[in-house]
């Protein structure tokens, strides 16, 4: 049986993006987003029988974090828990593991949450806020051959991508430019008051070239999450429910320097065949953008434009406010805030709520989500809708 | 003064035979014994067959640029004098693809495709480190 429409996201939380500094660590983060989405949806904690979470860098590896949010928040009785990580495309899987538990009667009401706090305080005498450094690390031979920091991957897969299909810089930096646009009209986005020119673009420091600063993400601090429940139980909820009518993933074990593509194609027709859709019936698009790369290929692989032609797709700004497909209509990772799969998760709902003020595009049935880990690894696919 | 040296990588028990061959000159990678797949860095099992018997083998050390980065920010202070340099990834004759990096040419001019050959740094007398030049250098 199809679990389209059978489930629904009743509950968003997020807290205050990027240099916040009211919690010395993920978990504080954690508690003020888990609250947040609760008071939301209108539930209260004993409503919730699941905890999924997705913990970012700084929450440590060796505890047990759906747990310890559970311990923290005093929540009793949970008979769904896990702590998942398949990097970006985890917030996407979360919603995916609660959709199918609650379908199969194993828990009701799931939050699933995303935490991190890489970034310090500024200190006297300091430079930065040491962000870099949970990012930036590097052993063996990489670190022998000069190799450090996150964004070498992607910055292989770029350059080949330009090699192959042509692909330019000032391609890849529309997508930055179009991103800054939407941020600019998302008071929650880090970047909400800063506009960013393709000269600006141009200009901006190579952080591992062929990607300049502004092809890459922000690093925040900050929590989001979603609370989960039957699609029955949603419409009797606060806001109004946000249907999750297909779900798929996709991991193909390539090398995807090599195929120029990620997970997409398979995930994407695992979640549309659910969701009973195709591409022309898609109103707006939240695709993980860790890197502005990310976003071209991904088009390319759900197949908004052939392989080969995402950049002379995005280059006349039709993914920008105004634009034929509306994209990253919050800015996304690159201008409003790094939570991982949460951020294109989030602002999903948000559009299909018509909650997003400004940046609310004006048709907003249907929305695909995608999370992306790794260099292209992995892949999630989430498509909601406004109704059943 | 002397020179800051690069970081030096750690002789793991897996790449012992890759840093003896490099001191010799010689480049090797690991190779396959159930179907003869060539892979770098050294596994335990072929991802491509599942055997767990392997061999090292010498491989010719020409190649091309299959992708490259340029670095331009210091993250450690033996690069100070080298930014920009350019991190590669080459692919062999033999179809293997390793890390590396491209010296020997201004990195700007670098192409994905260009012929390369490899050459060694000494590091210390445990790690003569391969890297790849122009293959039009070549003597
Ligand atoms: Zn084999």
């Amino acid at each position: 049986m199809s679990l389209r429409g059978k489930t629904a996201i009743a509950g968003l939380g997020i807290t205050k993006m990027g240099k916040n500094y009211a919690h010395s660590n993920a978990l504080g983060f954690a508690t003020e987003a888990l609250e947040l989405a609760l008071a939301d949806a209108g539930l209260l904690r004993s409503d919730l029988d699941g905890v999924l979470v997705n913990p970012g860098l700084t929450w440590g590896s060796d505890v047990m974090a759906s747990y310890t949010l559970q311990q923290a928040m005093g929540i009793r009785n949970v008979r769904l828990t896990a702590t998942t990580n398949l990097g970006g495309a985890s917030a996407a899987a979360l919603v995916m593991h609660a959709a199918m538990a609650i379908d199969a009667g194993m828990a009701s009401t799931v939050a699933c949450l995303f935490a991190d706090a890489p970034l310090k305080p500024p200190r006297p005498n300091a430079k930065g806020t040491g962000g870099g450094a949970a990012y930036g690390f590097a052993r063996g031979l990489d670190a022998a051959y000069g190799l450090y920091g996150a964004n070498s991957g992607y910055a292989m897969v770029a350059q080949r991508h330009m090699h192959v299909y042509g692909t330019t810089s000032d391609q890849l930096g529309a997508i930055a430019v179009a991103e800054r646009k939407w941020a600019n009209l998302n008071p929650m986005a880090e970047f909400h008051r800063e506009p960013l020119t393709i000269e600006d673009y141009r200009n901006s420091r190579w952080v591992a070239e062929p990607l300049h600063l502004y092809d890459c993400c922000l690093v925040s601090n900050g929590a989001v999450c979603v609370i989960v429940t039957s699609a029955e139980r949603a419409r009797d909820l606060k806001k109004p429910p946000v249907y999750i009518l297909g779900m798929g993933q996709g991991h193909p074990g390539d090398d995807p320097v090599e195929t120029l593509s990620s997970g997409a194609p398979m995930a994407k027709q695992t979640a549309f065949k659910m969701a009973g859709v195709e591409l022309k019936d898609i109103d707006v698009v939240e695709f993980y953008d860790c890197y502005t790369i990310t976003v071209l290929i991904t088009l390319e692989d759900y197949g908004f434009c052939a392989k080969g032609e995402g950049g002379p797709f995005v280059a006349d700004g039709r993914i920008g406010p105004g634009g034929s497909l509306p994209v990253n209509t919050g800015g996304g990772q690159l201008s409003a805030y790094y939570m991982w799969g949460m951020t294109p998760l989030s602002e999903g709902v948000i559009q299909i709520r018509g909650e997003g003020g400004a940046r609310q595009v004006p048709k907003h049935d249907l929305c695909v989500v995608s999370g992306n880990g790794g260099v292209l690894w992995t892949h999630s696919t989430l498509v909601l809708g406004a109704s059943a | 003064m002397a020179e800051i040296v690069r970081p030096i990588p750690e002789i793991t028990p897996e790449l012992r035979p890759f840093f003896e061959a490099s001191k010799n000159g010689q480049l090797v990678v690991q190779k396959c014994n159930g179907c003869g797949a060539l892979r770098f860095p050294p596994r335990r099992l072929c991802a491509n067959c599942l055997s767990r018997e392997s061999s090292w083998t010498p491989v010719s050390g020409e190649g091309e640029v299959y992708s490259f980065i340029i670095m331009h920010r210091v993250y450690h202070p033996a690069f100070a004098t080298q930014v920009p340099y350019a991190v590669a990834t080459i692919k062999l004759k033999e179809g293997v693809r390793m890390l590396s990096n491209v010296i020997g040419i201004d990195p700007h001019a670098i192409r994905c495709g260009m012929p390369v050959r490899v050459c060694f740094e000494k590091l210390n007398d445990e790690v003569n480190l391969p890297m790849f030049r122009p293959a039009a250098d070549a003597a």
